[in-house]
């Protein structure tokens, strides 16, 4: 009655070699790297990448360990540090702007281990240093900035169907358009309700105006946000590939914040200095008809005329803009730096969505021969990038901007374009650092409490329960591997807290052992059989088992839901945990046990500490 | 080696008075002491910033307070933790300043006034950001309680669910009152732990109603109090070796496991010496109370007149 049929024991067999494969590459530890991925994330990985790594590397007599592609770009190892950095400044000098060259560590693990996709586990930000940042999106203002767009988008839908108007003008997140008789305002209404549907219009009376006010309603609230988020996550994601970070994480949580974790980042004050930077683009025309010295002078002090905004130009001159917008950093879909065919000049390449299209061609149509201001508002400063003329009526949102001075002006000013512009402004709510040497601490710290605390256990159990507890032991040790190898190939973040799960699990999980072996010795207790007493014993501990290990998988299962960051990262090891310990205590350690006794012809006695007699 | 043998049932059910008085008397102690002195909590709760700064010398406290008091926090606390090389500073939320200004300005006065600095870690919670930590810990709590209950409910009995809970919660509850005495820092780790030690302490309860419910099918002739103290009896072996093993590991952890595991560690602890008491010595008399008997847990009704008399003799 104690024999597993074939399959069983095949099963137990085959999850302990999965579980071996998927643990090992734990062990190899990690040697230095670099990892080249294309700058934009819009630029498909070319496979002939690899090659042209390795040429480089040839090129420049710099020794690999291995190096291979995978979906996000080249990796390639190094013997040591040094090679690593010099392998860095090499790649970057010859691969130029279209790559990002980040330093990385990549495991040991040898090749077919990789293949297998047997990696080791992910080590979250407190084990291996960094930063993780949260960051709050401001949708208050996102929704403003919506709403000051429509001031636009109405003036010229308006002006357009020849309908006179007094005003319009941004009250919170409405906007409200003023009319002398109700007769217009009626031909506006249908104008509106027609091109905008996502608003929702109500008519009042103010003195001798009729007012017709327009509000986002739910839906269009909820779109402009998550477009908002969106956005902000790309640009993020933009940045941080200035940065050179090699894993960067970036998601969103919530409905209005994003996550940002760099690993490996030390210097704290960049990296918050390039996600900090709440730079938003404006496109305005310039006032042509005040660009006298007179009126400048006076602007420059403060006293613009009506209408209008003085700025500085980056190289310092005023200049007077017109307060309304025309377009905003958000129609600009991407921007690059070129050349003109023609007069071989830099060049700036905008592409605009759409709407922006649209808008565009027709401001240009009405402004040929005028400047057009692009202007980048920083941390509550605002300057002109650059203010070209408009040469001819331009459609079909592609925009060359001529008049750069270099290469390198066309692209810093790409950048700005590109990446530059967040849909609203972001604050840190949230910041931890962890130093490389306290994340190897860490590491340390979790990996000593459980294996002195394993070693620990596995000597009372053994000293206990004899042989029993040397199947308890095996039990838990399989328990531990199974658990490693799962969290290695679900590469979910192993934390510290983590570790403490890790721990605590083994500890919690014994258990189910101590559960079947007192029961089995009860059993021998009451008189039955050794082989019947296995049988019994174990048949009866499952249930108890089972029901006590689902109320501990409830209390997991509400960390994980409720839980944030390292809590999170608790609660997964822990329920991963429990589900282990289910499979090694019972289906393992019965495993074990058959073959043990369960082949014997007889049993006289069992190897299970002594039993008193009743 | 067998360390437990026991010929005849202890008559724990006869001590159920006291031992409910013992835990009736802590717990009404530990909420005094949350009403009184309140739980310390950690930044995670109330927003605020930590650094842990390791100096390779002995630190100097006092330059320390100066170089943060020269950037206007007066309300700083800066203290020795772990060596005399490492010190923590403390920063609580300042309006107007954000999260990550702050540190930044922190760690450049601590470089200026001693270049051997080094910033190991460092923690800025935003309020906004602790202010949701108390509700979803709260709503964590909660739900653990519920969904522990409806599980021993469908599978033992509602007396055996809310008598379970109320030991479980009062190990919670007592937990609370250790770190608002000592006034050990509260952070997220210690309500992990705290959640975790709950799951783990109604295995107990599970571990004794499991058998509880055998003995009543088994011993037919037996009445509830002999039931369950053969119950608590049998099982009393499995208790205290299980929880001595899990308790080595956290031991393992509290020795070990350094600063930020610490205070996990030590709520652990005491879950774990608390909950050997509660979920048996308290669960299973409120279970006896509430009227457990053989007929609502098996369902046989011709004992149930019977089984409830002998109820009523026990508890007059």
């Amino acid at each position: 009655m104690n024999r597993y049929p074939m399959w069983k024991n095949i099963f137990v067999a085959i999850m302990i070699l999965i579980g071996l494969i998927y643990t090992i590459p734990n062990f190899f530890g990690e040697s230095p790297a670099v990892q080249v991925t294309p700058s934009k994330s819009s630029t498909k990985l070319d496979p002939a990448l690899l090659g042209q790594v390795e040429a480089i590397f040839k090129q420049e007599k710099i020794a690999y360990d291995g190096i291979y592609l995978d979906l996000r770009g080249v990796k390639a190892r190094f013997a040591n540090t040094d090679t690593q950095i010099k392998a860095k400044d090499v790649l970057q000098a010859n691969l130029g702007k279209d790559y990002t060259v980040a330093l990385n560590l990549l495991s040991r693990s040898p090749e077919w281990l990789h293949n297998l996709g047997a990696k080791p586990m992910y080590l979250g930000l407190d084990l291996r240093g960094g930063v993780h940042f949260m960051l709050q999106v401001d949708m208050k203002a996102a929704l403003d900035k919506a709403a000051e767009r429509f001031v636009g988008d109405f003036r010229i839908a308006l002006r357009k169907e020849r309908i006179s108007y007094l005003g319009v003008t941004r009250e919170g997140q409405s906007v409200q358009i003023r009319f002398s008789t109700a007769g217009e305002l009626l031909k506006a209404r249908t104008v509106i309700s027609k091109d905008f549907p996502n608003l929702t219009l109500k008519e009042t009376t103010e003195g001798t105006d009729q007012v017709l006010t327009a509000s986002l309603n739910v839906l269009e609230q909820k779109r402009i946000q998550d477009f908002a988020l969106k956005q902000n996550i790309q640009t993020l994601h933009n940045r941080i590939n200035e940065l050179g970070v090699a894993e960067p994480i970036i998601q969103q949580q919530g409905s209005d914040r994003v996550v940002v974790q760099l690993p490996g980042v030390q210097d704290t004050a960049k990296a918050k200095e390039i996600l900090g930077r709440t730079a938003t683009l404006e496109i305005r025309l310039v006032d042509e008809e005040k660009t006298d010295v007179a009126t400048l002078e006076k602007a420059e002090k403060g006293q613009a005329p009506l209408g209008d905004e003085a700025y500085k130009t980056r190289d310092g001159r005023t200049i007077l803009v017109k307060k309304n917008v025309v377009l905003t950093g958000d129609y600009i879909t991407d921007a690059g730096p070129g050349v003109n065919s023609q007069s071989g000049q830099s060049v700036v390449n905008v592409t605009l969505d759409g709407r922006g299209a649209r808008v565009f061609q027709q401001v240009t149509r009405e402004n040929v021969g005028k400047r057009m201001a692009i202007l980048l508002i920083e941390k509550g400063s605002t300057e002109v990038i650059t203010a070209p003329v408009i040469n001819e009526e331009i459609g079909g949102g592609r925009v060359q901007i001529s008049g750069m001075a270099n290469t390198q002006e066309a692209t810093d000013i790409s950048l700005l374009l590109r990446a530059g512009a967040l849909a609203a402004p972001m604050d840190i709510i949230e910041e931890r650092t962890v130093g490389p040497s306290m994340g190897q601490d860490n590491i340390t710290r979790g990996v000593h409490s459980t294996l002195w605390g394993f070693a620990a256990i596995a000597v009372m159990m053994m000293v206990y329960y004899m042989a029993f507890g040397v199947v308890s032991v095996a039990a838990l040790a399989i328990n531990l591997l199974l658990l490693v190898a799962i969290l290695s190939m679900l590469q979910a973040t192993l934390t510290l807290p983590g570790l403490a799960a890790i721990a605590l699990a083994l500890g919690m999980a014994i258990d189910a052992n101590v559960l079947i072996n007192e029961r089995v010795r009860e059993e021998l207790r009451n008189g039955n059989t050794p082989q019947a007493s296995i049988h019994a014993g174990y048949e009866r501990a499952f249930d108890t088992i089972l029901d006590s290990n689902v109320t501990t998988l409830i209390a997991g299962l509400a960390l994980f839901m409720f839980g944030t960051g390292p809590i999170k990262g608790f609660a997964v090891v822990h329920v991963l945990g429990i589900l282990t310990s289910m499979f090694s205590a019972v289906l393992v350690s019965r495993a074990f046990v058959n073959l043990m006794y369960g082949y014997r012809r007889k049993v006289n006695k069992l190897s299970i500490g002594q039993i008193f007699k009743a | 080696m067998e360390l437990f043998r026991i010929k005849n049932d202890i008559p724990f059910m006869s001590y159920g008075r006291l031992t409910t008085s013992i835990s009736l008397v802590t717990f009404l102690l530990a909420i005094v002491f949350l009403a009184t002195r309140g739980l310390n909590f950690g930044v995670d709760f109330t927003g605020g910033t930590v650094m842990e700064v390791n100096y390779p010398q002995t630190a100097n406290l006092e330059t320390i307070r100066k170089a943060v008091d020269s950037i206007g926090l007066k309300e700083a606390t800066v203290q020795n933790f772990g060596s005399s090389h490492d010190v923590l500073i403390r920063l609580p939320v300042k309006p107007g300043a954000s999260v990550s200004q702050l540190s930044e300005q922190v760690k450049a006065a601590l470089v200026q006034a001693d270049s051997t600095a080094e910033v190991r870690r460092v923690e800025s919670v935003g309020a906004q950001v602790g202010d949701e930590l108390y509700e979803n810990g709260g709503l964590a709590l909660f739900f653990v309680c519920v969904g522990i209950v409806l599980y021993l409910w469908l599978r033992f009995e509602w007396r055996f669910a809310v008598a379970a809970i109320i030991a479980n919660m009062h190990d919670v509850v007592i937990i609370l009152g250790f770190f608002a005495f000592f006034q050990w820092e509260f952070n997220l780790t210690v309500l992990a732990a705290i959640l975790a030690v709950l799951g783990y302490s109604v295995n107990e309860s599970v571990v004794v109603f499991d058998r509880v419910r055998e003995n009543f099918r088994k011993m037919r002739k037996a009445s509830v109090v002999q039931v369950i103290d053969n119950a608590i009896t049998r099982t009393m072996s499995r208790t205290i070796i299980t929880h001595t093993m899990t308790q080595t590991m956290v031991g393992s952890m509290l020795l070990f496991g350094g600063e930020v595991l610490h205070n996990f560690a030590l709520a652990l602890t005491i879950g774990i010496l608390f909950g050997i008491y509660s979920s048996v010595l308290v669960a299973c008399p409120i279970a006896m109370w509430l009227g457990v008997n053989r007929a609502n847990l098996i369902g046989d009704i011709e004992k149930k007149e019977a089984d409830k008399k002998e109820v009523v003799e026990v508890i007059s």
